[in-house]
């Protein structure tokens, strides 16, 4: 999912003596696949992971880690793992969220006779976990100024190098120096700001809003036309944030309950982006994301209270591209005229 | 010599082009069936719209599905979505419009429009029922000319109920009407009806639609979806004369606004456009990328996902 897949590989392949296979690139592929062996009505997400264990087991995985909980996200692992029994496959899936206690993982670690080198573990959790923290920081500055970029594509070019030299760091505070370093290389970028700055929100449903594939690159598209965004939800935000903040957003909203996943978090951000002048908001969530559609016309109310527009994309695999891109395009017209 | 600018809206179904002067007037435009090849229907509209003697040519704007390819191929300095290009068309002519519905070929929109500024729209996402390919599909089953067709709709005192949710069971519940033994009248006016529930179902929900409400795109030529956008909005729907050539209209003008002194001509008739697909074997995503060739040089691709 986006380009958190490298630091997983970095952890694991760090701690474990065993080989580690990563997933191929979710490509249309891993969609057709996942979608052959997936119930109709279910949400995207599950459909691309699903395409994706199976690539992986093709590429001779046994074990198979997932990370995924909060809505009905945290039974599919059940499901998936079912489903690839069926087809035949041998191997184990260990969900990280739910399930995934410690007597399971140490039956596991001796079935499988993996070898862990234990010394090495609180070391390397913690340059994983800030490595997590420093890449969303870095993203989130990206998203907000790639736009103003002058040289095209230097943004994504420093951001590759970032990526490369993490891959190859050994100690939390070699990490912290080579973030400072690009942090300050990443604010040297020469930018061109116009006279009127358009700033968007993207808010939504956490794994289409993460996985450019899954929004047909909706982030770069949007800079691509000259758009400044800002997106709440990270993997930094969810493991860490989310369940402090969760109590400050139903006290801010005066509401009992939540509603599931990232639906409070939603709504919260919705009044934020209004309340702080943003000039739009794009909502994205997959197709039968129960939650994402519960909290549609609530936020559509808060929007339309503060005159913000608001944009809705439902991904499938079956939406058109083009379909999306005229629907954009218009949104960024509207927002441009709208500023005039 | 005075400047003039052209407009060209090449839809599923039809390709719209318009020629405007400098104070958005129309001087010369045609409409004509896109079937299925925008290449060679532009080069047929092209033929019939023509600049004018003491005119020279100064921007040329394209929109609709096929924008991008046609966009390419007459040079246009202006390619913009269709959603832009009807409110800006609707705004020259009525400057005071708050509600555009417009209802095309393949897709229906709504614009709504507060103080000449877009502030909302929508366009369908799900089905074609509410559109004018499923009236004119419908008219060929029932036997009857899709320029009668509205006509026929205004004879009609009792519409028949038709569940237009979705294309398909509007058909089968359409069989099942006329084999009940239905007129011909009723069947088309229910038809009329369910394609206006459809739209303000499917598109219109939430939203208030302010008047003045304007009505666009091929389908606002009949009368009989006209006469039931009055009755069920309880307001009257304004059709401009030259509704369906709105957008191409909307793009001329933003041609206008941006044009530069280059002066452009319109000989591409002879010229050859080809397309040539291809799946791109570097990677699974197996794009199908698109290459544009005029007379055998490619003048440009695109379609590719990665940036290569």
């Amino acid at each position: 999912m986006g380009n958190y897949g490298f630091i997983v590989h970095y952890f694991l392949s760090n701690v474990l003596k065993d080989e580690i296979i990563d997933p191929p690139k979710i490509t249309s592929k891993t969609l057709e696949l996942g979608s052959k062996y997936s119930p109709d009505f279910v949400c995207t997400p599950f459909k691309y992971t699903l395409g994706t264990l199976i690539e992986s087991l093709e590429c001779g995985s046994d074990i198979l880690i997932q990370m995924g909980g909060g809505c009905r996200y945290g039974y599919y692992h059940e499901l998936q793992s079912q489903i690839l029994k069926d087809l035949g496959y041998k191997f184990k899936l260990i969900n990280l969220i739910n399930g995934g206690n410690h007597i399971k993982l140490k039956k596991l670690i001796k079935d499988y006779n993996l070898h862990i080198r234990y010394y090495r573990l609180p070391k390397y959790y913690l340059i994983a976990k800030t490595m997590v923290k420093y890449l969303d920081s870095i993203e989130s500055y990206v998203r907000k100024n790639r736009c103003y970029e002058k040289e095209k594509g230097s943004f994504n070019n420093l951001e590759e190098k970032m990526i490369n030299e993490f891959k190859s760091c050994h100690s939390y505070f070699k990490l912290r120096k080579i973030y400072q370093k690009y942090l300050k290389k990443f604010k040297s970028l020469q930018l061109i700001k116009p006279k009127q700055e358009i700033k968007v929100g993207i808010i939504g449903e956490l794994y289409t809003i993460m996985e450019p594939y899954a929004n047909y690159n909706l982030e770069q598209k949007l800079n691509d036309k000259g758009i400044s965004l800002i997106r709440f939800t990270n993997v930094s935000y969810l493991l860490y944030e989310k369940k402090r903040k969760v109590k400050k957003f139903l006290k801010n909203l005066k509401l009992k309950y939540r509603m599931g996943a990232d639906a409070l978090d939603n709504i919260y951000h919705t009044k934020y982006l209004c309340e702080n002048d943003y000039d739009g908001i794009i909502h994205i969530k997959s197709s039968f994301c129960t939650p994402e559609i519960l909290i549609m016309p609530i936020i559509e109310d808060i929007a339309s209270k503060y005159e913000v527009p608001i944009l809705f994309f439902s991904m499938d695999m079956n939406t058109s591209e083009t379909g999306f891109e005229t629907r954009l395009e218009a949104f960024c017209d509207m927002l441009e005229m709208r500023k005039k | 010599m005075k400047d003039c600018y052209l407009g060209i809206d090449i839809g599923s179904i039809s390709t719209k082009a318009v020629i405007l002067d400098e104070e958005n007037k129309v001087l010369s435009s045609c409409y004509i069936e896109t079937s299925g090849s925008p290449v060679d229907a532009v080069k047929k509209a092209l033929k019939i719209v023509r600049v004018p003697n003491d005119y020279v040519l100064k921007g040329i704007g394209t929109t609709g599905s096929a924008r991008k390819l046609i966009g390419l191929m007459v040079g246009a300095n202006v390619v913009k979505n269709e959603i832009t290009a009807h409110a800006i068309g609707t705004l020259t002519y009525y400057p005071d419009a708050r509600t555009i519905l417009e209802i095309g070929g393949q897709d229906s929109k709504i614009i709504l429009i507060n103080n000449g500024v877009i502030t909302d729209y929508a366009m369908n996402t799900l089905c074609a029922a509410g559109t004018g390919a499923f009236l004119s599909s419908q008219a060929k089953r029932i036997g009857v000319d899709i320029n009668d067709f509205g006509k026929m709709a205004l004879n009609s005192n009792n519409p028949v109920k038709i569940a237009a949710r979705c294309t398909v069971f509007a058909e089968s519940d359409l069989v099942h009407k006329s084999q009940l033994g239905y007129k011909k009248e009723d069947i088309i006016a229910g038809l009329c009806r369910s394609v206006v529930l459809n739209y303000l179902n499917n598109l219109c929900k939430g939203k208030r639609l302010e008047k003045p409400i304007i009505f666009q795109g091929g389908v606002s030529k009949n009368q009989g979806v006209r006469k039931y956008f009055n009755e069920i909005l309880k307001a009257d729907v304004i059709v401009d004369d030259n509704s369906h050539l709105m957008g191409a209209i909307g793009v001329a003008v933003l041609a206008h606004r941006q044009a530069t002194n280059k002066i452009y001509n319109l000989d591409i008739e002879n010229i050859k456009f080809e397309t040539k697909g291809y799946e791109c074997n570097g990677c699974s995503n197996n794009c199908e990328v698109v290459r544009i060739y005029k007379d055998n040089h490619l003048i440009d691709s695109f379609g590719n996902k990665c940036q290569n």
